[in-house]
């Protein structure tokens, strides 16, 4: 399937370089759990880096703390593994120095959400030219299995023996809330569906928010089983695509039409009197963020889960609106110089 | 209007002054902090030596005739060279019965106090707390008490604006302001200029504060208030081009000297806070010298930036007081043991907590030198006048991007806001910070360190062939391949605290101000530098075997100081906290110390500091 494209990659190098996945590969040997989704996820991310054209010593793959945040280590670009939950702040002060940079932040749901939910969500709003890539596997790995603020309630983990009282929330709608102009969510095990998110996001100019579903097979096994099961996968996903009606199921027999007050319905399309016409068409492209933010309220039992591009909204970027700036302010004229700044103000002479 | 009590025969007669020390008090609202500007800058530019001390309540505008609410503006002026604000003052203006209550006790009995007697209504007594007026009980029996009915007057002189009548009262200061500069003989036309610059956009206001001005300063000869007039000449200076500058503005003009003598670009993010919020908003103004300045949604996000335009090779700057440094204490240490360049402003003011967001202390030296987890040590300078964070902003510029560190320089709310002359110095005369950054992959490891100073190698992305990570994860020396290795990182531990150490060879020994021996070291660091240095020339000046040393090198020490606190008979530690310095003196060179502590909110006093240094020596020879 094509995820389509409606961008350009940012211009960061003249030489044009043919990479494959292994000049991504670092020396270091990967410690995650054996079985973890993110071997899928890192996977994925070097075929992708290695179509996107950008010379690896341009890349620079930032993270915090969790076992998301081990990434960079696996990566052989420049990497920065930061602080718990600081990744974009971090990255925003590279990016708006550096704007040649393609900057990538890697992180989870208790990193991206939990302790550094005040910056992700002002990297985004600032729509800063990161690639946030975020693994939410509804559980805290690294501190051993402790509930996240995407755990269902009623999860039981160690902290939360008699389950959790914690309302969950959902990574894409804080994005959209946020003000994020790319949005879009994949799952770790699918790898071709996950390179052509991946590449979307690569693409876009703008804060890129990624939401991959991975399981944690250690404390939180099965999280997306539903998804992830090739046998049961197609009744539960609802694949997005750029102005097309919203059909899903194995025989793409159903599909979302809006009801009343805005809610959306699951319909029969083999039922008398629903045709495709009548169900809601995908556009990525539209401003008003409403059709996107209730893709990401969409959740099972109810609904399938929707994966693919929610949103993807041109707007000019942070680092570029900063450097306009400066130009801007320098105007025709020579701004003052150092000599010139130091004897600015009420000065006198004393001779 | 009531006549003046003092003598009407006697022409008015003129007194020269060595120096003189003025204080505007008011409300908040009464624009005090700007007529004492004025009057700071017109003395300048006549030649004084100056030094200023702006005290302001936390809230922008505290209910107004409330005591809370007094903002009071202290300068000197003199014909000599001054290191402080002065002690007290000679000349008291209240512009309401709350600022006499503040500041009445700050003044000596015989000295003069200038009230505004518009401001002594029932409603302003009665928020002052005044249960009389003390214009009429006697209160101010002893003082040269001058009653002018500013409000009255100034509605009097503008009784042509078309001004509303609250408009019109708002041009009070003003009058103020030009009866004061008739009493020290001042010119008006700085003033002039800059009303007219300041309110360019409204044409009745200039002319109103202009009239408002000048009213005062003819009333002020014409009424015969006062039986004398004072000049205070000019004071002998170097020869050069001068300007005012308070400590924030000098610290952002080091950074931004500093960028340009490195030839690396700076980086700035930072998150609001008093007293330190200037400096933000001036390098914000540099942005057409290709500044790059961020407002960042908190303080840790703003260190974290900077952080990450250090990697990205730029100079990552911060700046902060003390809750916020607190803030920035994990992501300070990322830096430590990343070691990459950082420059953490800290403008220090009363705590813990909140404290007092406007007043000065040096209460966060023991937070910047350890208030980390970890072992991480950082260097440290201090700057201790106003114009001296010019150097100590440059100073960390040189430290941080030499040895690969972060450093954070120590200023306060007392130099932040205070203004004094600085001799603008000449661009060629400033070093170079040589920067070099690491393009050879040849032999490369992140964490191969120059034999002199353990830097490792400073590397721009986008340099092809030298890909490589870092991050807050223990790493192998040399290659920075994370490692759990015990020895490993003993050895790792002990090379960031080495290296911090070096720093100590390139930093100049310290002079002692007096003799390398006697019986009194005075001792300290920062702010204090004015009150500590003059009450050590009065002391002196006394005969007595007392000298004075000001650390701008907290971590590491200038090399020699060891060596020369054990020359003297006693060391007198004097700082405006309980001890920090001392603590960090007494457990370095296992010395006894004598201690002196202010924690009020508000400098050290030249005369409290000279009555500790005589008592001290007197119980030595006792």
């Amino acid at each position: 399937m094509s995820l389509g494209s409606n961008g350009n990659l940012p211009n960061t190098g003249e030489k044009a370089t043919t990479y494959t996945k292994k000049d991504f590969v670092s020396s270091q040997t990967v410690r995650w759990c054996p079985g973890c989704g993110d071997y899928a996820i890192l996977d994925a991310v070097q075929k992708s880096f290695a179509t996107l054209g950008i010379p690896r010593e341009k890349i620079v793959v930032v993270s915090g703390i969790g076992c998301s945040s081990r990434f960079p280590y696996y990566m052989d670009t420049y990497g920065f593994h930061t602080i718990h939950g600081r990744a974009p702040a971090f990255a925003t002060g590279l990016k708006v120095s550096r704007p040649d940079l393609s900057v990538w932040v890697i992180t989870g749901d208790g990193d991206g959400l939990s302790i550094g939910g005040n910056h992700l969500m002002h990297a985004m709003r600032r729509n800063l030219d990161i690639k946030i890539l975020l693994f939410n596997n509804r559980i805290y790995g690294l501190t051993k299995g402790q509930y996240s603020p995407t755990s269902e309630i009623g999860k039981k983990t160690k902290t939360s023996p008699l389950g959790s009282v914690d309302r969950p929330l959902y990574p894409t709608s804080i994005a959209l809330a946020a003000e994020a102009t790319f949005v879009a969510r994949s799952v770790d095990v699918y790898g071709a569906h996950l390179r052509d998110v991946i590449h979307r996001a690569a693409q876009h100019r703008g804060s890129s928010f990624v939401e991959i579903l991975q399981n944690c097979n250690i404390f939180n096994d099965g999280a997306w089983a539903d998804l992830a099961d090739r046998k049961t996968r197609d009744n539960h996903k609802l694949d997005l695509e750029h102005r097309k009606p919203m059909i899903f199921g194995e025989n793409r027999t159903k599909g979302i039409k809006l009801g009343e007050g805005l809610q959306p319905t699951v319909v029969d399309l083999a039922s008398n009197g629903v045709s495709e016409d009548d169900l809601i068409l995908h556009d990525e492209n539209t401003s008003n963020p409403a059709l996107a933010y209730m893709l990401s309220r969409m959740s099972p039992p109810d609904f399938p889960t929707p994966l693919g591009v929610f949103r993807a909204i041109e707007e000019e970027t942070y680092e570029a609106a900063v450097h306009r700036q400066i130009e801007d302010a320098r105007g025709n004229s020579t701004p003052a110089d150092l000599e010139a700044l130091l004897k600015s103000g009420d000065i006198w002479e004393v001779s | 209007m009531e006549a003046p009590q003092v003598s009407q025969t006697e022409a008015v007669g003129t007194e020269r002054k060595q120096a003189a020390v003025i204080r505007f008090a008011g409300d908040s609202g009464d624009g005090m902090q700007l007529t004492g500007n004025q009057f700071t800058t017109t003395s300048a530019l006549l030649g004084n030596d100056i030094a200023t001390l702006p005290d302001f309540p936390a809230e922008i505008r505290a209910p107004a005739g409330t005591v809370p609410g007094v903002s009071g503006f202290q300068v000197q002026f003199s014909s000599q060279e001054i290191f402080t604000p002065g002690d007290e003052p000679d000349v008291l203006v209240a512009m309401n019965a709350a600022a006499l209550k503040v500041n009445l006790p700050t003044l000596r009995k015989g000295r003069t106090v200038i009230v505004n007697t518009d401001g002594f209504d029932a409603s302003n007594l009665a928020k002052a707390g005044y249960q009389n007026n003390p214009l009429e009980d006697g209160t101010l029996d002893g003082y040269r008490s001058i009653p002018v009915a500013l409000t009255t007057n100034t509605l009097k002189a503008l009784r042509d604006s078309p001004l509303q009548n609250r408009g019109k009262q708002r041009c009070k200061n003003f009058y103020a302001l030009g009866i004061m500069y008739w009493l020290y003989s001042r010119p008006l036309d700085a003033t002039e200029k800059w009303i007219s610059k300041q309110f360019a956009k409204s044409p009745d206001i200039v002319d109103a504060n202009l009239t408002a001005m000048r009213a005062g300063f003819s009333y002020a000869e014409v009424s015969e208030l006062f039986q004398i007039q004072y000049e205070v000449p000019a004071a002998p200076q170097e020869h050069g081009l001068y300007r005012s500058i308070t400590g924030n503005k000098a610290l952002a003009l080091g950074l931004y000297t500093a960028s340009v003598k490195s030839g690396v670009p700076l980086f700035v993010a930072s998150y609001p806070i008093t007293p330190a919020s200037d400096i933000l908003a001036e390098l914000a103004r540099m942005k057409p010298q290709g500044v790059i300045t961020m407002q960042a949604e908190d303080e840790i996000a703003a260190v974290c930036a900077a952080i990450g335009s250090a990697f990205g090779g730029s100079l990552g700057i911060t700046m902060t007081s003390g809750p916020g440094l607190a803030l920035k204490a994990e992501a300070i240490g990322l830096a430590v043991t990343t070691e990459l360049p950082l420059v953490v402003i800290n403008v220090q003011r009363g705590g813990p907590s909140t404290g007092l967001p406007t007043k000065t202390e040096q209460s966060d030296l023991l937070q910047a030198l350890f208030g980390r987890n970890g072992e991480s040590p950082i260097a440290v300078v201090a700057a201790s006048s106003a114009s001296g964070c010019f150097d100590a902003a440059f100073e960390a510029v040189r430290i941080a991007t030499q040895y690969m560190t972060p450093v954070v320089v120590l200023s306060d709310g007392y130099l932040a806001n205070g203004a004094e002359p600085w001799k603008v110095p000449d661009v060629n005369s400033i070093p170079t910070i040589p920067v070099k950054f690491r393009t050879d992959p040849e032999g490369f490891q992140p964490f191969l360190r120059n034999e002199e100073t353990l830097a490792r190698p400073w590397v721009r992305p986008g340099t092809p062939e030298l890909e490589h990570r870092i991050g807050g994860l223990e790493h192998t020396d040399i290659s920075g391949d994370v490692s759990y290795d015990p020895d490993n990182h003993q050895h790792m531990t002990m090379q960031r605290a080495e290296k911090i150490a070096r720093i100590a060879k390139s930093i100049p020994l310290i002079e002692p101000f007096g003799d390398d021996k006697g019986d009194l070291l005075v001792v300290g660091w920062g702010g204090t530098y004015g009150a500590l240095h003059e009450a050590t020339v009065q002391a002196q000046s006394k005969k007595l075997k007392v000298s004075h040393i000001h650390l701008h090198h907290i971590n590491p020490f200038a090399a020699n100081l060891g060596k020369l606190l054990r020359r003297f008979k006693n060391v007198l530690v004097a700082e405006l906290n309980l001890g920090q310095l001392d603590m960090l003196i007494r457990s370095r060179f296992a010395i006894e110390t004598i201690k002196l502590n202010k924690i009020q909110g508000q400098p050290f006093t030249v005369s409290e500091v000279l009555a500790t240094i005589e008592d001290t020596i007197q119980e030595i020879h006792q």
